[in-house]
């Protein structure tokens, strides 16, 4: 590259900068895609990477969601009981849980804990002329390396969110049930009859998005980062705060697509 | 005729040729019309002062960068023109060391060396552990296999990357300064192994350092590159009684020349009394 491209590329306005991470980001996407069905060939490292975005996040997720589903269960009760419906606790953490929560602050989790460790092995690959040894070999380090670590966290992702939910509930239930004095039966059955499969999905939808995204955007800043510590961290950083905001983003247009659907 | 030189058998066909090739980065010309050749089944030898583009022109050899203009072949195939699948079977039948050696930390040593035979070959596992045990039993670490990288010295995770850069059979062995930061032993070590390789299996080896001394003892063919050219090639012996400034300051090891000690700067009494930058 040109010193003269380098340079007008830093004068760049901050939207140009952003279509243009788009458009990479587009690029590497398609060319992930295109790996997928080539890394299934190796099943063991789809494997491994579920287990590290997954299982090594189900802590954080379990404590998580158990708190959250216990503040739950405190404010929809101080609420649902201002107009005598406190047996309508379950409902309201169970659809609360399964269709926002759940998959949301799974996925906000997924980006701090997994999406990090993602970005960060990756550059430090790169910046120890891993993947550069990988291409020596005749080895494609984006079917090796990222194809694999993408699927994992795409598969891994609405499994914590499955978890985040049920445990939330069950925290829900725990504060409503055994301190607040909501009659389990009511809390159950009521869950039971206003929940239905739409719901279900909904969350599943948002969370396997969520996942692709976080994904996405932590193995590209971890491919696509400076091969130097300072790079390296920076781009740490643009992961948790890019998949964040995408989160949300995501999550407002989900709900609304799901709201004009249903 | 230097005592590293090969028999008139042994030296054959150039395998590498770079013709009037210009490379440059951030608008600083790193290569101004190099020549170079390497023949087969011969240890040449890419010396220079730091920054001069060694590890570039191996990247240029090994088509990781394009030359803007000028030639690079491999074999008599221009390595531009190479699609990625031409590209990716050249690289089958080179090996490289690098710098650090490279080696995947999240697999053990065995792993490392078998990483290639599991990603190009279906072969079966008792035939893989026969290959990987006797590349590493040939670099002195059959016992080390189960070691992870973070627990290799310097020089045992090159001689591992050297296992794994030889355990596909490559006909180019491409070392990236080998000897950086190693103790003597090592440096020894590693010497004698690149030797091994290429008198044993008949590897057309490229080495790249400024380790003048090493070179010496085991190269048959030296390019001394400065300001983006071979400033003088030849054998080693030929090198160093060379009269050439760039030559005799870089093989005297002398540290003001035409490679200047101090960096371009202004006047030191002006800039001493002059305003803070």
């Amino acid at each position: 590259m040109s010193a003269r491209s380098e340079g007008a590329r830093a004068r760049d306005s901050l939207p140009v900068v952003w279509i243009r991470r788009v458009g990479a980001m587009s690029l590497f996407f398609a060319q992930v895609m295109a790996r997928l069905i080539p890394a299934f060939g190796k099943p063991g490292l789809i494997v491994r990477q579920i287990y590290n975005a997954g299982a090594r996040s189900l802590v954080i997720v379990m404590l998580s969601g158990l708190f959250v589903g216990m503040v739950l269960g405190l404010l929809g009760f101080d609420t649902l009981q201002r107009f005598g419906s406190e047996d309508s606790l379950g409902v309201l953490a169970a659809l609360g849980m399964l269709k926002v929560l759940g998959p949301v602050l799974t996925a906000l989790l997924f980006a701090g804990r997994a999406g990090t460790s993602l970005t960060s092995e990756i550059g430090l690959m790169k910046s120890t002329e891993q993947l550069t040894a990988m291409q020596m070999m005749a080895v494609d380090p984006l079917r090796h390396v990222v194809a694999p670590r993408f699927l994992g966290g795409v598969i891994a992702m609405p499994l914590l969110a499955a978890t985040f939910s049920v445990i939330g509930l069950f925290g829900a239930q725990l504060i409503g049930v055994q301190q607040m004095g909501v009659d389990v039966g009511a809390f159950w059955s009521q869950t039971q009859e206003a929940v239905d499969l739409r719901d279900v999905t909904e969350g599943i939808v948002k969370s396997l998005v969520f996942g692709v995204a976080c994904s996405l955007i932590a193995v590209y800043e971890g491919y696509q980062s400076e091969p130097t510590p300072e790079g390296v961290g920076l781009a740490t950083t643009r992961t948790v705060v890019t998949s964040s905001v995408m989160v949300l983003l995501l999550n407002y247009l989900l709900t609304a697509a799901f709201l004009v659907k249903n | 005729m230097n005592s590293n030189q090969p028999t008139d058998s042994q030296a054959g066909d150039a395998v590498i040729e770079v013709r009037d090739a210009h490379y440059s980065v951030g608008g600083r010309k790193i290569f101004d019309g190099l020549n170079i050749t390497a023949r087969r089944g011969r240890i040449t030898a890419f010396m220079g002062p730091s920054g001069t583009g060694k590890t570039t022109l191996l990247r240029l050899i090994t088509g990781q960068v394009v030359a803007e203009s000028g030639s690079v072949k491999v074999w008599g195939d221009e390595v531009s023109r190479m699609s990625s699948q031409e590209l990716f079977a050249l690289r089958r039948r080179m090996g490289m060391l690098f710098q650090n050696g490279a080696l995947l930390t999240d697999e053990d040593v065995y792993e490392n060396v078998a990483f290639p035979l599991r990603a190009h070959t279906r072969l079966p596992e008792s035939l893989v552990r026969q290959l990987v045990l006797t590349k590493l039993h040939a670099v002195g670490l059959r016992g080390a296999a189960r070691l992870t990288p973070a627990e290799l010295s310097g020089g045992m995770a090159r001689r591992v990357a050297l296992a794994r850069a030889i355990v596909m059979d490559p006909d180019i062995l491409i070392y990236d300064e080998p000897f950086v930061g190693l103790d003597p032993i090592s440096m020894g070590v590693i010497c004698r192994l690149i030797k091994q390789m290429n008198e044993a299996l008949g590897i057309t080896s490229i080495v790249v350092s400024h380790d003048v001394q090493e070179l010496s003892s085991i190269a048959h063919d030296s390019f001394l590159l400065s300001g983006g050219k071979v400033v003088a090639s030849g054998t080693p012996e030929e090198l160093s009684r060379s009269a050439l400034p760039e030559v005799k300051q870089f093989m005297g090891g002398l540290d003001d020349g035409p490679v200047p000690f101090h960096y371009p700067a202004p006047d030191y009494a002006a800039d001493l009394l002059g305003e803070s930058p």
